[in-house]
């Protein structure tokens, strides 16, 4: 039912989404865009050498995409570049593909009712996506997911 | 009569019985997510009566052939079946002959042929195209499009909080550089019913012609070309109950004749030399290549299912739908209507306080219940009210009032997951 989708936790961080400001001192950024249903979101990074030391993001989404943005920002913090890039691998895996559940994805298994609704996956990915164009400084244009 | 009886509501729609009407459309008949499916997408594709399904079967089947190439039986057949379409558009528009309606793809297509081929011949630098606050994006794109190429000025006639066009601010906007006024008869995204037949004489009086986008209106309104007094009306076959890619560019016999073709190929000519080729006689000359055969029959058919039903008595009980609606809706806490018009027809484009529409989206297909979300190509019209997007529920006469009940029951659900 629809509550696999909107689970707890997703409802809870969409209505209270984390680490949701601007950031003066971040070393990159870069905007994404749904145009499917409206979705914008600007994304903020600090690394410090080869460290995420914080992530924050700004904008209006569904809940998905502002639950999906909250908790990427939680789940990033202290990894490295390369951790970070796998684990966006990991999530798109998870919401588009049928294998089993990863459980280095930690709290972001939650999404795992979203493979059930294809139009809703670029909900999830949205983040995702513009945490890859600000971590490649290829910020250029804003990354839409059409 | 006793069938006819429970359907009775008032005077008006005593005869338009709408659980009959269901028989006519298989796809209604599905459970969607273990629900009985509530369509309420029609102002993006209608669906489809079993007269249009079969029409379409039996060109494949029985008459399949080219047209206007062939002397043997099935491509007369053909030829008749497709021309015979085009004399039922006639009289579904009330054209003065068939020679002024060109099957197009759709109105987009449409409203492009007319960019293309009237706009490059006669539109100049310094000259003036005026369209609408909410136009969706095939009334936007193509003469933004012609204003680049040509260095004309795009200017739009503004609207109010509730969806009606500022017609004040239209007059000031015509002047004698004004070529061409280019508005939406129906908007998609708020319902509103434009003053067309107005909006016609104000430009005619400035010296400019005029294009109705009737995507959103032929399926709703009586339209009459002449007494409109439109130079260009398109729509869409598939909003008609018609199947998709096929669509009618109506336009006046003079115009036409003396705007160059839209795309070369076979069918639009007389004679061709390699130094020389004569244009075929309107419609052909608009008409090159193959063209959508079994759609146009399609269509023919989709004209006389809505004909027969009575557009007038359609739009009555359409009308009844809306306003039940629109009263249902405004009672649920925390919803705003886009879009309060005087005039509507068959939209109910609304937001949610602190739920996004995509999310209102979901929830409700799970429970079988099929509204559009996000902008409805639309975006100059979301950026007006100040949202990203909207939900919209959008009625044809094979909707029910039961229908609009678990509608209002299923926002409420919506509410409850989001609260």
């Amino acid at each position: 039912m629809v509550h696999d989708l909107y689970q707890e936790i997703i409802l809870d961080h969409s209505k209270r989404p984390r680490n949701c400001h601007t950031m003066a001192d971040a070393t990159g950024e870069a905007d994404g865009y749904n145009p499917l249903c409206g979705d914008k979101l600007k994304l903020f990074i600090k690394v410090e050498g080869d460290i995420v030391k914080d992530v924050s993001f700004v904008g209006s989404g569904c809940a998905i995409s502002t639950a999906s943005a909250s908790l990427m920002t939680e789940s990033l913090k202290g990894k490295t570049r390369a951790e970070a890039m796998k684990l966006l691998d990991k999530f798109h895996e998870l919401l588009t593909t049928d294998t089993a559940v990863s459980q280095d994805l930690g709290k972001l298994v939650v999404f795992c009712g979203v493979r059930d609704y294809p139009a809703r996956v670029k909900c999830a990915t949205l983040a995702w996506h513009t945490l890859k164009s600000a971590l490649t400084n290829n910020a250029e244009e804003p990354v839409s997911t059409e | 009569m006793s069938t006819l009886s429970s359907t009775i509501t008032d005077g008006s729609t005593a005869a338009f019985d709408v659980e009959r009407i269901r028989e006519d459309f298989p796809v209604l008949k599905q459970k969607v997510h273990g629900e009985p499916l509530i369509y309420l997408d029609s102002a993006a594709t209608a669906q489809k009566p079993f007269a249009v399904i079969d029409a379409i079967r039996h060109f494949h089947e029985v008459d399949c052939a080219n047209i206007h190439r062939g002397v043997h039986e099935l491509s007369q057949r053909s030829t008749a079946a497709y021309e015979e379409a085009r004399s039922k558009a006639k009289i579904f528009l009330n054209s003065r002959t068939t020679n002024e309606l060109i099957f197009v793809r759709g109105t987009t297509e449409g409203i492009n042929l007319v960019t293309s081929s009237w706009g490059r011949k006669n539109v100049k630098e310094g000259d003036e195209i005026i369209i609408s606050a909410m136009e969706h994006h095939s009334n936007i794109v193509p003469w933004q499009m012609l204003c680049m190429e040509t260095g004309a000025k795009l200017r739009v006639i503004p609207m109010n909080g509730r969806g009606d066009l500022i017609m004040e601010e239209y007059e000031k906007l015509l002047n004698p550089r004004t070529r061409m006024v280019a508005v939406t008869h129906v908007s998609n995204a708020l319902g509103t019913v434009n003053p067309v037949r107005q909006i016609i004489e104000m430009a005619h009086k400035a010296g400019a012609l005029t294009l109705i986008d009737g995507a959103q209106a032929a399926p709703h309104i009586k339209v009459d070309v002449q007494e409109l007094d439109a130079d260009f009306y398109a729509f869409s076959g598939h909003k008609v109950v018609g199947p998709t890619g096929i669509g009618i560019l109506y336009g006046k016999a003079a115009l036409l004749n003396a705007m160059p073709p839209y795309q070369g190929g076979g069918d639009m000519i007389k004679v061709v030399t390699f130094e020389k080729t004569t244009y075929a006689d309107l419609p052909y000359k608009f008409e090159a290549g193959t063209p959508n055969i079994a759609g146009g029959i399609g269509l023919g058919a989709a004209l006389d299912y809505v004909t027969g039903l009575g557009i007038e008595q359609i739009a009555a009980y359409e009308h009844k739908l809306l306003e039940y609606g629109t009263e249902k809706l405004s009672q649920i806490p925390g919803l705003k209507l886009i879009g309060t018009a005087k005039e509507k027809a068959s939209v109910l484009s609304f937001v949610i306080e602190g739920i996004h529409p995509h999310d209102i989206g979901t929830v409700l297909d799970r429970q079988g219940i099929a509204v559009r979300t996000g902008h409805h190509c639309a975006q100059p019209v979301m950026d007006f009210f100040n949202v990203p997007a909207t939900t919209r529920a959008s009625l044809a006469f094979y909707n029910t009032f039961g229908e609009i009940d678990a509608l209002v029951g299923g926002i409420y659900k919506v509410q409850e997951i989001f609260s």
